[in-house]
């Protein structure tokens, strides 16, 4: 999988104009962008990979990062995105500041757009907020997570580090496992995958699902181990805390017996079966640290590095979109 | 003006309480009505009477609205009595029972006394306060609400918050009873409904909203169709919105239990799927859904076990609807729409034209004991008249209402009011700015 970087200029031929003026949902693109996407990501990977990082795609460029909920690697990721592509980038989190002075969501964000940004990463507690952002600015808006929704660039990336491990994507058999219900990695990473042609799997207790997710186009599995029975990927998700408290699942020592993903249960997947989690894990919880930092199968690392790669491919392709209109 | 008589001839006159729809006329003179006739005009008119030929319009009993919130008192740039008292004659609503979720609340008899000298000094439609049903609406303490019925609220509630507590539910209903006062309720499981935005479905799973089941609607239902059936108690279903709960309904009512029900006309237009892209005009209490609940609720309605529709007015400020969606407040206004959106049961051939004015003057007249809602010889005044098949599309900047958030906002209807008349006095006239 070692290529050779492409240069600043073949970098500039092979970026294409993103086919959406925002980036809100995977929903947004259909599976030949998705590839071309992935294709351009590619790129990225390699000239991450070299000492010499920065392009100008985005030179003059301002980019705002705005995480109303913490974040490290998603902010970080996007920022390194962006400073990699040669445009400024700002961090905002109005968690500290403005938003305990009253001021909205909205507030926040034309207050942001005078400011004459070309592409606002948005991150929201609240399912919707990156589209009603969206609809209140003039400059490109990408959604970083909102609420329970989406989680778009996520998902990219995810297929990105599937389909280098494996070389493609369709016809592969993924488990997403876990929290489903409070996630926007899963409901992001159903519409990539199914998208690029994967089977997809949902593996958790009943009080974790999405009402009416059998009508998704997946396979629903309350048992872990029939779930992750013969799977090519097997995709933890975080389980939050804080769920003990609303009788969702009993206790964390149960959760991880019955759920948490271990060397047994491993065991049961295909034979070259890789393990993602789009972090912070809860080590002991929903995964062992031994599955976990095992890198013969674990792609949590490599899925931090395609990150950046994704989302230079997106703010390119966001860029271009703009050095167009 | 209003001390002249005023005559409509050439109308269509709708009468749900002599079931009569058909050509007639109508003389209204010192507020109530003075004759009625199945003739088109009458013959030797005085010159003192002011002539209105409706061309076949539509003459009905001006509609009575059991649920209108304002601001008032409390949160006046929401919306005040005078604004929705406007609104309401500019929809052709001659009553309105307005909420007591107010600040302060409507939990004792001066606040009801202070209501209605405000919708005195207004004189534009009769407004009629609903008391609270417990202290603070918090669901714990009684209510003085003997008193305020006596300062003249027409039923107790506690509007959006559900009384939890099914030994003040009890008590509740027992004392009611005594006090011949009937109690609102909206059925709704506290707990299943903690945090929810929407109706639980494969949309609000897709789209991420955290969403409570329907049967929340169901199973406080049941609680309250027991403790009326231990107590003889009249309760008001406040809002139903789901064909499970319909069918508790339908044995409840079967068994004779006095008990009647309420829904309102966005669960009759919308379904859940009008949330779209987290539009939060369509952010409402009970939530929007599913268009198989909707169609149950048209059937009930038709049939008689859904008995009246509300427009649920609920204002809100942008600032309260420019945000996220499980963020923004719920609710519509619906004062101006309720009557075009209902006659859209009509034009599509699903409900008699009687029937759905039944729904919206005689059923909420009986309900809370007014004499109007009919067209009768001795009856009140309060008439509207309206051309049915006026086409209009709906922009909610326009309408009279001091907030925007209209459901309605760019929906097709048909139906346009021309003129409402409250105790024989024009308050509203098409096209003449009040």
């Amino acid at each position: 999988m070692t290529m050779i970087a492409p240069g600043p200029e073949e970098v500039r031929q092979r970026t294409f104009p993103f086919p959406a003026r925002h980036f809100l949902s995977v929903g947004d693109l259909d599976r030949e962008q998705v590839h071309d996407l992935l294709d351009l990501a590619e790129g990225f990977v390699a000239l991450n990979r070299q000492k010499a990082k920065k392009l100008d795609l985005l030179k003059g460029r301002t980019l705002v990062n705005l995480f109303f909920e913490a974040s490290t690697r998603t902010q970080s990721s996007f920022e390194l995105a962006g400073k990699r592509l040669g445009a400024d980038v700002v961090n905002m989190s109005p968690r500290a500041s403005s938003i305990s002075k009253g001021e909205t969501l909205i507030d926040t964000a034309v207050t942001l757009n005078a400011m004459q940004p070309d592409i606002l990463v948005v991150r929201h507690g609240a399912s919707g907020a990156a589209s009603l952002l969206s609809q209140k600015v003039t400059c490109s808006v990408i959604n970083a997570g909102d609420g329970q929704h989406e989680h778009p660039s996520q998902a990219l990336l995810d297929a990105l580090a599937v389909r280098r491990a494996f070389g493609k994507v369709e016809g592969l058999t993924v488990a997403i496992c876990g929290d489903v219900l409070h996630s926007r990695v899963a409901r992001s990473n159903v519409g990539m995958l199914t998208m690029l042609g994967a089977q997809v799997r949902l593996v958790g207790p009943p009080t974790l699902m999405p009402f009416g997710v059998e009508r998704w186009g997946v396979e629903v599995f309350h048992e872990m181990k029939a779930g992750i029975a013969g799977v090519d990927v097997v995709m933890m998700l975080r389980l939050q805390l804080e769920r003990m408290q609303g009788a969702l699942v009993p206790s964390t020592r149960e959760y991880n017996r019955l759920f948490g993903l271990d060397r047994e249960k491993l065991g049961l997947a295909a034979r070259n079966v890789r393990v993602m989690h789009p972090g912070p894990m809860n080590r002991g919880v929903e995964i062992d640290s031994d599955v976990a930092d095992d890198l013969a199968v674990s792609l949590i690392q490599n899925q931090v590095e395609m990150g950046v790669a994704a989302r230079m491919a997106v703010l390119a392709a966001m860029a271009a979109r703009l050095d167009n209109d | 003006m209003s001390g002249q008589p005023i005559a409509f001839i050439n109308a269509r006159l709708v009468d749900p309480a002599s079931g009569y729809d058909g050509p007639g006329a109508l003389i209204a003179e010192l507020g109530v009505i003075a004759e009625v006739t199945h003739e088109v005009g009458f013959a030797d008119l005085s010159p003192d009477i002011r002539r209105v030929d409706c061309n076949g319009a539509m003459l009905a009993p001006g509609l009575i609205d059991l649920r209108v919130k304002t601001g008032e008192p409390g949160a006046e740039p929401k919306e005040t009595l005078k604004s929705a008292a406007r609104a309401a004659a500019a929809g052709g609503v001659t009553s309105i029972v307005v909420q007591p979720d107010t600040h302060p609340a409507v939990d004792d008899p001066s606040v009801v006394d202070f209501i209605l000298r405000r919708a005195r000094d207004i004189e534009l439609v009769h407004v009629y306060p609903a008391g609270a049903a417990t202290k603070g609406l918090a669901g714990q303490q009684m209510a003085e609400i003997g008193l305020m019925h006596e300062a003249g609220c027409v039923y107790v509630t506690d509007v959006d918050r559900p009384i939890v507590d099914s030994k003040v539910m009890r008590r509740l209903l027992a004392y009611a009873k005594g006090q011949n006062l009937l109690v609102a309720h909206r059925p709704a499981d506290p707990w299943l409904c903690d945090g929810a935005a929407a109706t639980e479905s494969e949309f609000a799973g897709r789209m991420g909203l955290p969403a409570a089941p329907a049967a929340a609607e169901k199973i406080m239902l049941e609680r309250d169709a027991a403790l009326v059936e231990l107590t003889g108690a009249r309760l008001l279903v406040d809002q139903i919105s789901t064909a499970c709960a319909l069918e508790s309904l339908a044995r409840a009512k079967a068994r004779g239990l006095p008990m009647l029900a309420t829904c309102s006309i966005n669960h009759l237009t919308f379904n859940e799927l009008d949330i779209g892209d987290y539009r939060t005009f369509w952010k409402l209490e009970p939530p929007l859904r599913s268009e198989d609940d909707r169609q149950a609720l048209i059937d009930a309605l038709v049939s008689g076990l859904v008995d009246i529709v509300v427009s649920a007015h609920a204002p809100a400020p942008a600032e309260d609807k420019r945000l996220p969606f499980e963020e923004a407040a719920p609710g519509s206004i619906g004062l101006e729409t309720l009557l075009p959106a209902l006659l859209g049961l009509w034009h599509d051939g699903r409900a008699s034209l009687l029937r759905l004015i039944e729904t919206v003057t005689l059923a909420p007249a009986k309900a809370i004991g007014l004499g109007a809602g009919r067209l009768a010889v001795g009856a009140p005044a309060d008439l509207v008249l309206c051309d049915l098949a006026a086409p209009r599309v709906i922009d909610a900047e326009k309408l009279t209402s001091k907030s925007k958030n209209s459901a309605f906002d760019g929906r097709r209807l048909q139906g346009q009011v021309l003129m409402t008349i409250v105790d024989g006095r024009v308050v509203y006239e098409h096209g003449e700015s009040a």
